[in-house]
């Protein structure tokens, strides 16, 4: 028997043991409690513990598994909530109230829940790894493709007919080519550290359109991308994090709550649940699945909550789907690896963080991709990790290592949220290397005018940075009228474009045609101003018109369905620029 | 198992090792016998097969590898509670030191408490009319929330949390229960007095549970009193149904002992020498705020901490910005300025606020009201920077209005005194500043919400205005 021989938070040692694997999962003490053996050697077997270890005793017995640690796969993930090692939290309250207690062993999908089955396979057919053998309504957004499980392959011998079945009964027998006949039901097991198994890599080309004006127009991130957002606190990581989960056009949503505020994961609950989808009508909940590891959760499951969430992700990328896995915040997830490191008493690098750090880092973000299943369907992951550099000093050892393995880099910037300029993208720090990728999508699905638009946006803004500086020295009286112009077009996009409202009915999501004849209609302004500047009219003539302030508000007084509206705009400024006198 | 173990094998700092020790538990409290008759408390934190380490909270002073009598309590810390610690003073240990005898136990309770369940809580957004308007209009406090108040030393945030505990507490409806948990970490004599004698005044000292740890008290009991404070206002929110509001201070004296206890075990420094898991920590603490379903009560906590050097970036006011639900921040200009309470507007931010105010909480047009406050007034500092560059006279006339603005806003809006204020009284305030700005300046508002709220001609008269020019140019624009 394996004996606990030391205790040190959350890293238990073991003496003497020989019989474990690195990353098994394993059961230490009476209490059941879960863990992961992370190092062996002939002397110690070091075992990190997913829960409070309070109360353990050195002497009480660890039991294997001979599995790594995994996640269960099946009808009933979608509106769930998860601690970051798959227990129903939702169970977890029924049963024991409103506090966790350590060593709750409860399964994590529901065994009693009938599920409508449709077969897609008869018996005499041929089925393999990754096949789709059935379909399950699991919300009324989303259809469950039950997958052939790893390691079975072989010809069905026997389906049941279609009809209501719990998740553990048994649906088909395969017989391989040795004569052994393997039962599926509707629930497989992974490891969380694996990746699953694709058919191949395809590029990356289409945007994962969220609605959000400065990140669709300016920083965009393609399906199947990853996103990095640092921020300190209070610039609005979070928020940004629900506007996407909420918008964006992903089938699926994966949100990670890892080591973040409790009252936040309610909030996201409540919302997410009252929140309805504008292209199918249903609540957005039916479309997510939350993980969340609270910061007051054990340390050790906030390490493994990242790699649960992913799991699933690419689980139900493998059925054919866009899933967008959003990561609150990676650099609580770092901390809890450091906190671990520390107790291994690992060599630090950088700050404390163990060398590993970049290596882990990369693992993640690398699960993201844009592929072709093994049942040849198209399916991706992107991912969107928020950052929270300690006092917001973007050098720190988590923002620079993921800024080397993502590539969309969203910058919150603090004296942006001081203002109140949200969403808080910074965005001469910010930057997107998919727009190239995705440049076709865009030409041939928005329009050409679309990246050519931009692209005039962007220098202004640049234009804008530079007078600026000279501002700040002499102020902005002295500069000549075409560069005051060229500043308040610069106010017109900050305000009028970049700053948007997540709490207005319409300017919360703004669809991609109407971004085009946003940014269309302040370049209007900006040309018929300028041509009226060069007619040697002063500048002050120009904002006594108070043009500009109208096509700021367009944001709120065009609604996303009646676009027609903009016309309007167009007369409104050529009325008011030939009123000048 | 009540062994007892006589002698030790190694002390180093707060810590004692032990060798040959059989059947303890992690984190079990142990009790320390000296030849003198002396009793202390410690706590294991670490067992290597037979050797075992426990952290003594009354220091190590005085012991010797000799004379000490170890006993094991066979548990987890526990504190015993019952609705009898309120109107009561205890150590940093959870024990009686205002020699009113023991207090009757109803339960005794782990003062580590367990994570509560993302499920289990319900989302606040009551919330608490403080009275501040820079509290009440701009960060404003909901209950159920974590809301520190980063300051600075000599600045006046006993002050402030004295007056919003005052004014918090007459603005509750009559049948609701609410009651104070204090806990006071590394603070010097005089300010626990200073809370002691402000709860008086304020009628409500029945209603205070005080735990002290003073700053002459043994720094490793330091890191038991938050907990032992968070342990009562749970038990009194959850179990017995009443609205606990819970202030700590001083929480850098608290990192500052979790520090030194981290170093004396030898564990890697992080940030600045303080432990890696600070984060991890700091929200066992901040997470015990909420709501919950099963239970009528609520637990709010205003910690305070003194940011070294003024400095928000430092780990410990960084830290706890990522786990609270935002922040107040003192401002030390404002201070000295003579404005009380010196809020620094810009930087603080409450994360509750958007869901607990508007129609139904307060007033509709509050949301949009807060962020023009907040754009105008960001606009101000960028005007004074100008014009500590390029001289005030030389502003452009937009620049000059907003200068005004923002020496009226903090003269009118910021600064209050003691005086409480209404949430109305707030609201139309902050519309009457926004007043003196021309109309189209205000771009974080919809046209609906200006016509009913912009009046020029009352903002000037209000106010007080006697600029001629500026009067010409606000009536030229406003018309």
């Amino acid at each position: 028997m394996n004996k606990v021989y030391s205790i040190n938070g959350p890293v238990v040692k073991v003496k003497n043991a020989t019989d474990f694997t690195v990353m098994e999962m394993v059961y230490v003490g009476k209490d059941k409690l879960l863990g992961e053996v992370i190092s062996i050697s002939e002397d110690f077997t070091v075992i990190q513990v997913y829960e409070s270890t309070v109360g353990l005793m050195p002497g009480e017995e660890i039991i294997a598994t001979g599995e790594p640690i995994s996640v269960t796969l099946g009808p009933g993930i979608l509106t769930n909530i998860f601690d970051g090692i798959q227990r129903p939290l939702n169970k977890i309250y029924d049963i024991e109230g409103s506090f966790i207690k350590a060593g709750t062993s409860v399964p994590p999908l529901d065994q009693e829940k009938e599920w409508d089955v449709s077969f897609k396979i008869s018996v005499g057919d041929n089925v393999e790894f990754g096949q789709i053998f059935a379909e399950v309504e699991e919300t009324t957004l989303v259809n469950h493709r039950l997958l052939v499980p790893k390691g079975i392959s072989g010809k069905v011998k026997e389906v049941k007919s279609d009809g209501k079945y719990k998740i553990e009964d048994i649906l088909v027998k395969v017989e391989d080519k040795y004569n052994n006949i393997h039962e599926l039901n509707m629930i497989q097991r992974w490891p969380i550290k694996k990746p699953r198994p694709i058919k191949n890599r395809l590029p990356l080309s289409i945007p994962l359109v969220t609605g959000q004006r400065v990140i669709d127009t300016l920083f965009p991130i393609a399906k199947g991308g990853t996103a990095g957002v640092p921020g300190g606190f209070g610039t609005g990581k979070t928020m940004m994090q629900h506007q996407i989960a909420k918008w964006c056009d992903a089938d699926i949503i994966v949100y990670i709550g890892c080591g973040e505020r409790g009252n936040e994961m309610t909030q996201t609950l409540d919302e997410f649940s009252e929140l309805i989808d504008p292209k199918s009508n249903k609540p957005l909940i039916e479309r997510t699945v939350l993980i969340a590891n609270t910061s007051n959760m054990p340390v050790a499951a906030r390490e493994a909550s990242i790699y649960t969430g992913v799991t699933i992700a690419e689980y139900y990328r493998d059925m054919g789907y866009h899933v967008a896995v959003m990561a609150d915040s990676t650099s609580r997830w770092a901390e809890a690896l450091r906190e671990i490191s520390g107790r291994l008493e690992e060599m630090p690098a950088e700050e404390g963080f163990p060398a590993y750090l970049p290596s882990r880092i990369a693992q993640f973000y690398e699960r993201a991709g844009y592929i072709n299943t093994l049942n040849d369907n198209n399916g991706s992951v992107s991912i969107i990790g928020a950052i929270s550099p300690q006092g917001a000093d973007f050098s720190e050892p988590v923002t620079q290592n993921t800024k080397r393995f993502v590539r969309c880099f969203w910058a919150l910037d603090k004296e942006l949220a001081y203002s109140r300029h949200y969403a808080a993208i910074n965005w001469t720090l910010s930057y997107s290397e998919y727009i190239n990728d995705l440049s076709k999508w865009y030409n041939k699905q928005v329009g050409v005018e679309f990246l050519d638009a931009r692209q005039k946006f962007i220098k202004i803004l640049a234009e804008e940075n530079k007078l600026m500086e000279i501002v700040k020295l002499i102020g902005k009286d002295v500069l000549p009228d075409y560069q005051k112009l060229t500043l308040e077009i610069a106010r017109v996009i900050r305000v009028g474009y970049l700053q948007q409202n997540a709490f207005h009915k319409e300017d919360t999501f703004v669809p991609l045609d109407k971004q085009l004849m946003m940014m269309n209609l302040i370049l209007y302004l900006q040309k018929e101003a300028n041509r009226v500047l060069k007619q040697g009219k002063a500048f002050s003539l120009l904002t006594k018109t108070n043009i500009f302030d109208k096509v700021i508000k367009v944001k709120y007084d065009i609604p996303n369905d009646q676009l027609v509206l903009f016309d309007n705009y167009y007369k409104m400024i050529d009325e008011a620029l030939h009123a000048i006198k | 198992m009540n062994l007892q173990y006589i002698g030790l094998k190694e002390i180093n700092g707060p810590l004692i090792f032990l060798e040959n020790v059989k059947g303890i538990s992690f984190e079990e409290m142990v009790e320390i016998k000296l030849d003198n008759g002396q009793t202390r408390h410690g706590r294991v934190v670490e067992i290597n097969g037979d050797l075992v380490a426990i952290l003594v909270f009354e220091g190590t002073q005085d012991l010797s590898l000799k004379n000490t009598t170890i006993k094991f309590s066979g548990h987890a810390m526990k504190i015993g509670m019952s609705e009898n610690v309120l109107g009561r003073v205890f150590s940093g240990l959870g024990e009686p030191i205002d020699n009113l005898g023991p207090v009757y136990v109803d339960k005794y309770l782990d003062i580590n408490g367990s994570a509560l369940n993302p499920v289990a809580r319900i989302y606040p957004r009551n919330y608490i009319n403080t009275g501040i308007s820079s509290i009440d209009g701009l960060t404003t406090l909901i209950r159920g929330q974590k809301l520190p108040i980063f300051s600075g030393s000599g600045m006046p945030h006993n002050d402030l949390a004295v007056q919003i505990v005052k004014q918090a507490k007459l603005s509750d409806e009559k049948d609701e229960k609410f009651a104070i948990v204090f806990a006071a970490m590394g603070v010097t004599n005089d300010v626990a007095n200073y809370f002691k004698k402000s709860f008086e005044e304020a009628g409500v000292l029945d209603k205070v549970a005080m735990y002290l740890n003073l700053a002459d008290d043994p720094i490793i009991e330091r890191i038991l009193t938050p907990r032992c404070a968070l342990t009562a206002a749970e038990y009194l929110a959850y179990e017995k149904d009443f609205h606990v509001l819970v202030v700590m201070t001083d929480m850098t004296a608290y990192c500052e002992a979790l520090r030194e206890f981290s170093s004396s075990k030898g564990e890697i420094p992080g940030r600045k020498g303080y432990p890696g898991y600070l984060y991890s920590d700091l929200a066992s603490l901040f997470e015990r705020a909420g709501i919950v379903k099963d239970a009528d009560g609520s637990v709010t906590q205003i910690p305070i901490l003194s940011m070294p050097n003024d400095d928000i970036t430092h780990p410990i006011p960084d830290l706890t910005g990522y786990i609270t639900e935002g922040q107040i921040v003192l401002d030390r200009e404002l201070h000295q300025k003579g404005i009380y309470p010196p809020i620094g507007v810009l930087p603080s931010l409450s994360r509750l606020m958007k869901d607990g105010i508007g129609s139904g909480y307060t007033r509709d047009d509050h949301q949009p009201l807060t962020n023009q406050l907040f754009a105008s007034y960001a606009r101000v500092m960028d005007a004074r920077s100008l014009a500590s560059v390029i001289g005030e006279d030389e502003l452009s006339l937009v620049d000059k209005k907003y200068v005004s603005f923002g020496e009226l806003f903090e003269e009118h809006f910021i600064s209050q005194g003691h005086k409480n204020r209404s949430i109305t009284d707030t609201l139309d305030l902050g519309w009457k500043l926004l007043s003196i700005l021309p109309k189209d300046e205000l771009d974080r508002t919809d046209e609906m919400v200006l016509d009913r709220f912009y009046d020029q001609q009352e903002a000037i008269h209000y106010f007080n205005i006697k600029d001629k020019t500026i009067i010409r140019e606000l009536k030229k624009e406003g018309n």
